[in-house]
């Protein structure tokens, strides 16, 4: 399959370069979107899910808060603020974000947009747990 | 003229002040290395942040409908300065320059008549303005306790910000640091963050304009303009944090040499004195013996 290049930024650092990524899942906020070779030039921000980067010996899995995505001469860049390795991800973390979304949502004064945004944070970090 | 006793004093006291500055200046050199990495690795975000934003905003045509955090309010009446300085002191000109800066922004603003409001970051700052412009200041934060500057300090301060620009209380946000220019020279710099300011616009680069938008432009222009701002203030911890190191390091490795000089001249005028002692003792037993 067709190679394309995967930079994830993060603000303290740059997360991941890849060269050899051949397919990458992201939850763009309408939806799950496949990303492959010559896609079109492309901006969309992300909602809480998982992103799934796939080259050819290996299969890449993370967790992501929010973002934004751009895709441009067959280089995505993901920016994100809060990412993690699901293989590094412990359950106490998880129960953590958890809470803190359930807390956030207990709020009197909470707009929908941002009432969506956690529970899908909340339904995509128990989905990681029960695996 | 002191003593010998009192010259031995003051010759340890200074060697000991010595040795201080020269392992804070060690431990400065060593900091700086990691926040020069630090506000390196933290390039790619903002560029790449910016750029987005100019792609964005090269494509929105009708600045009514524009999100007021790229336009603005459209009046000017009360401005918002961010002052971002350090926790600690022992730097230098690093915190005075970046209030320098500041106090002669603020003179103007108050000449021009429009009000003032205040966020100090980092509790030197609010010190060296209190007694000036207690009563601009409205909000004081400090991040003494973080050990690393990192981006969820940055949020907090932008949410902040981005809370009082919905309320209204303000139209225009600057924010004041130092740019870190190398490890001598650091300058004071202020930047507009609200509305942006747009320097690439008369450049006439290439924007690409054939994006696919997922959801449309405006909602994301809304969603990412808050984010930008965070970011910006991120950068400007970043470099802060690399121009507090350096400053500290030059303002130490001057103060280890100047008590170099001091202790030279002092161990000098200490043997001159000794000198003079046991010559005038010589002297004494001399003219003693000679008149027996």
């Amino acid at each position: 399959m067709d190679q394309f290049n995967l930079e994830i930024i993060s603000p303290e650092k740059s997360f991941l370069t890849k060269s050899d990524t051949e397919e990458v899942v992201i939850p763009a906020i309408e939806g799950y979107m496949g990303i492959l070779k010559d896609h079109i030039p492309l901006i969309s921000f992300l909602k809480p899910g998982i992103i799934d980067v796939r080259s050819k010996n290996e299969t890449l899995n993370y967790y992501v808060d929010d973002g934004i995505v751009e895709f441009k001469d067959n280089t995505l860049s993901i920016l994100t603020s809060n990412i993690f390795d699901l293989k590094k991800m412990d359950k106490n973390k998880v129960d953590k974000i958890v809470k803190d979304a359930e807390e956030g949502l207990k709020k009197e004064n909470i707009k929908d947009h941002e009432r969506y945004i956690l529970d899908q944070k909340i339904e995509v970090l128990n989905s990681i747990k029960s695996n | 003229m002191p003593s010998l006793d009192d010259l031995r004093k003051r010759i340890t006291s200074v060697k000991s002040t010595q040795k201080i500055t020269k392992a804070m200046k060690m431990v400065a050199a060593a900091k700086l290395r990691k926040a020069q990495e630090n506000a390196e690795k933290g390039r790619p975000y903002s560029e790449k942040m910016n750029n987005i934003i100019l792609n964005l905003s090269a494509g929105v045509s009708d600045p009514q409908s524009a999100p007021k955090l790229l336009v603005g309010t459209g009046k000017e009446d009360a401005h918002l300065c961010v002052v971002l300085t350090s926790d600690r002191g022992l730097c230098g000109g690093f915190n005075s320059n970046i209030i320098k800066k500041a106090k002669n922004y603020f003179e103007k603003i108050q000449k021009e008549g429009k009000s003032l409001k205040i966020i100090t970051v980092g509790s030197k700052g609010y010190d060296q303005l209190k007694r000036q412009y207690g009563k601009n200041i409205i909000e004081n934060i400090s991040f003494k306790e973080s050990k690393n500057i990192n981006y969820f300090d940055a949020t907090k301060v932008g949410n902040l910000i981005i809370e009082k620009f919905q309320n209204e209380e303000f139209d225009f946000c600057t924010i004041f640091f130092n740019k870190f220019k190398n490890v001598i020279s650091q300058i004071p710099q202020a930047q507009q963050i609200i509305p942006l300011e747009n320097k690439n616009k008369n450049k006439d680069e290439k924007l690409e304009s054939n994006y696919e938008f997922e959801p449309d432009e405006d909602e994301i222009l809304s969603n990412l303009l808050p984010k930008n701002i965070s970011t910006q203030i991120f950068k400007a911890m970043l470099e802060n944090s690399a121009s507090e190191q350096g400053s500290r390091m030059t303002a130490m490795d001057n103060a280890t040499r100047n008590a170099g000089d001091l202790v030279d001249k002092l161990t000098i005028q200490y043997n001159r004195s000794r000198q003079a002692a046991i010559t005038k003792e010589l002297i004494e037993i001399i003219s003693g013996a000679e008149s027996l």
